[in-house]
């Protein structure tokens, strides 16, 4: 990029005006859906706990606060107080995510189904992407499915050896793997989502132990699975959902598991969101939730390589 | 020498991986929706040339590589070695076949290039993107076929090969883009 002209945006003004019409078809999509947007804070005095996604902070009055990871917490309470079938259309912010597909402050979209479950959601979540990007061509497969098929290996059974066995095989890394997860994320980023071919492709039942904050149910094999799902178009990543776990005790523990790894492993350990777990001890209804990378919906949607192309001022001139 | 995480990794950048100096050529960020982050990276062997694939955990770091671009001129072959001055030092260097490599045959006397320096001691040579040199030898020239048509091999003074259109001759000079050793035009004797 020249320096002579950092003032410019890096996307070119067609790729601009293009996410105006795409936030407008978001919005119509849910108008006719009867699904409400809401408004969530994304400066909060609480943080994610996830294990692998780092806040921003700042400082607000004098007191830490974070910058919204996603807009899920707010949009949760909102649910358990009864608001019903709704959607948030904004920003969210991931320390240190920079890259190709990636810029710290991105445009997020995350909706909540009441007495939908994962499958269902799926179906919408093809419905919205096949309207967006007009790509008639649905595919889902479970997890297991893809790795047997692209690589010919069990993810929910295999041992660590084994998995260590096939990761040697397709990628040349710069250390050992530390576990069953981190062989599973490498072989998943590095393999199978490059080869995942055209069109759109829904994949369900995550590893349990990659539950989030998803429920975790026995499958068909009776094995125990994440009832998680993730959307790629192309093979990248868009869209992660869940039916959405509702048990407070769970949601807890969780929280607390996720601090012990983040302490662990050396990461920052930030307030988790307690107000969360009083809202499912009041009780959250059966729900299922998805959030999606807008930026890179209209990456898509414009042909764009890389999200500077889509963003008007990413972090760098931001 | 400084060491670098994987979020300074930015393409040019010298550093050392399996003890050997390389640089950096691409690196991605990858890191699945609820997954750990990687950086994929591709780094050229500034030793062999050979482009390596490595995956690093983010926030990993290697060490720098004690490695240095100079702009030198050079100035003869003596049969064993190549020779190359620092333009504003003075300073000589130099190095084998075996470290010119290919630049071999596209190095003219007095042209400048860039020398790659490896703790203080030519690691490899990159002639410039264009050069001008003689034709020595090629099939005789066919008048009248000036704009399309085929072309013909020609030796140029350094022993490179390149295709050139048929009209040219043994004696004329011409243009050459060393990256692809494509033939870019005639050009004129000073």
């Amino acid at each position: 990029m020249s320096e002579i002209s950092v003032w410019r945006p890096t996307a070119p003004l067609e790729n601009l005006r293009r996410r105006a019409a795409l936030l407008a078809d978001i919005r119509r999509f849910f108008a006719e859906r009867q699904v409400l947007e809401m408004e969530v804070p994304i400066l909060s005095r609480r943080a994610t706990s996830d294990p692998h996604i780092d806040s921003i902070t700042a400082d607000c009055s004098g007191a830490p606060a974070y910058m919204a990871t996603s807009p899920e917490f707010g949009l949760k309470r909102l649910v358990a107080a009864g608001i019903g079938d709704c959607y948030y259309l904004g920003k969210a912010f991931r320390n240190g995510e920079a890259g190709g597909r990636h810029n710290p402050e991105f445009t997020m979209l995350e909706w909540y189904r009441m007495g939908w479950d994962d499958h269902r959601l799926m179906i919408e979540v093809g419905e919205l992407l096949s309207w967006l990007l007009k790509i008639a061509r649905v595919r889902s497969y479970s997890y297991r499915a893809l790795f047997l098929q692209q690589l010919g290996v069990d993810p929910h059974r295999a041992a660590f050896a084994e998995l260590k066995a096939v990761v040697s095989r397709v990628l040349e890394l710069s250390f050992e793997p530390a576990g069953r997860d981190e062989c599973l994320d490498l072989l998943m980023s590095h393999y199978i989502e490059p080869n995942m071919g055209e069109g759109i492709t829904l994949v369900y039942d995550f590893p349990a132990t990659q539950a989030a904050l998803a429920r975790v149910e026995e499958d068909e094999l009776g094995v125990p699975v994440a009832r998680r799902f993730e959307a790629y178009v192309g093979g990248m990543e868009l869209a992660n959902g869940y039916w959405e776990l509702t048990d407070a005790a769970e949601q807890q523990r969780r929280f607390v598991s996720d601090h012990g790894y983040r302490e662990d492993n050396g990461k920052p350990v930030y307030p988790f969101e307690e107000r969360l777990v009083q809202a499912l001890e009041s009780g959250l209804p059966e729900c299922a939730g998805v959030a999606l990378g807008v930026d890179r919906l209209l990456m898509l949607a414009c042909g764009a390589g890389r999200i500077e192309e889509v963003i008007a001022f990413p972090v760098d001139r931001a | 020498m400084a060491s670098y995480s994987t979020n300074e990794f930015k393409g040019g950048l010298k550093v050392m991986l399996d003890g050997d100096p390389c640089s950096i050529v691409e690196n991605e960020f990858v890191k699945p929706g609820k997954g750990q982050a990687f950086n994929r990276v591709r780094l050229r062997n500034l030793k062999t040339g050979r482009v390596w694939e490595r995956t690093f955990r983010s926030g990993e770091s290697l060490e720098g590589a004690d490695v240095m671009d100079r702009d030198m001129e050079y100035l003869y072959n003596d049969g064993e070695f190549f020779h190359f001055m620092e333009p504003e030092s003075f300073e000589q260097h130099q190095a084998d076949a075996a470290t010119v490599g290919d630049a071999a045959k596209w190095l003219k006397e007095q042209d400048v290039c860039v020398v790659t320096l490896y703790n203080g001691a030519p690691l490899a040579v990159t002639p410039p993107n264009h050069v001008i040199l003689e034709i020595t030898d090629t099939d005789p020239g066919v008048r009248g076929d000036t704009a399309q048509g085929g072309t013909k091999p020609a030796t140029l003074v350094t022993g490179a090969v390149v295709k050139v259109p048929l009209f040219l001759e043994i004696g004329d000079t011409i243009k050459v883009d060393t990256r692809s050793a494509e033939y870019l035009g005639r050009a004129k004797e000073d």
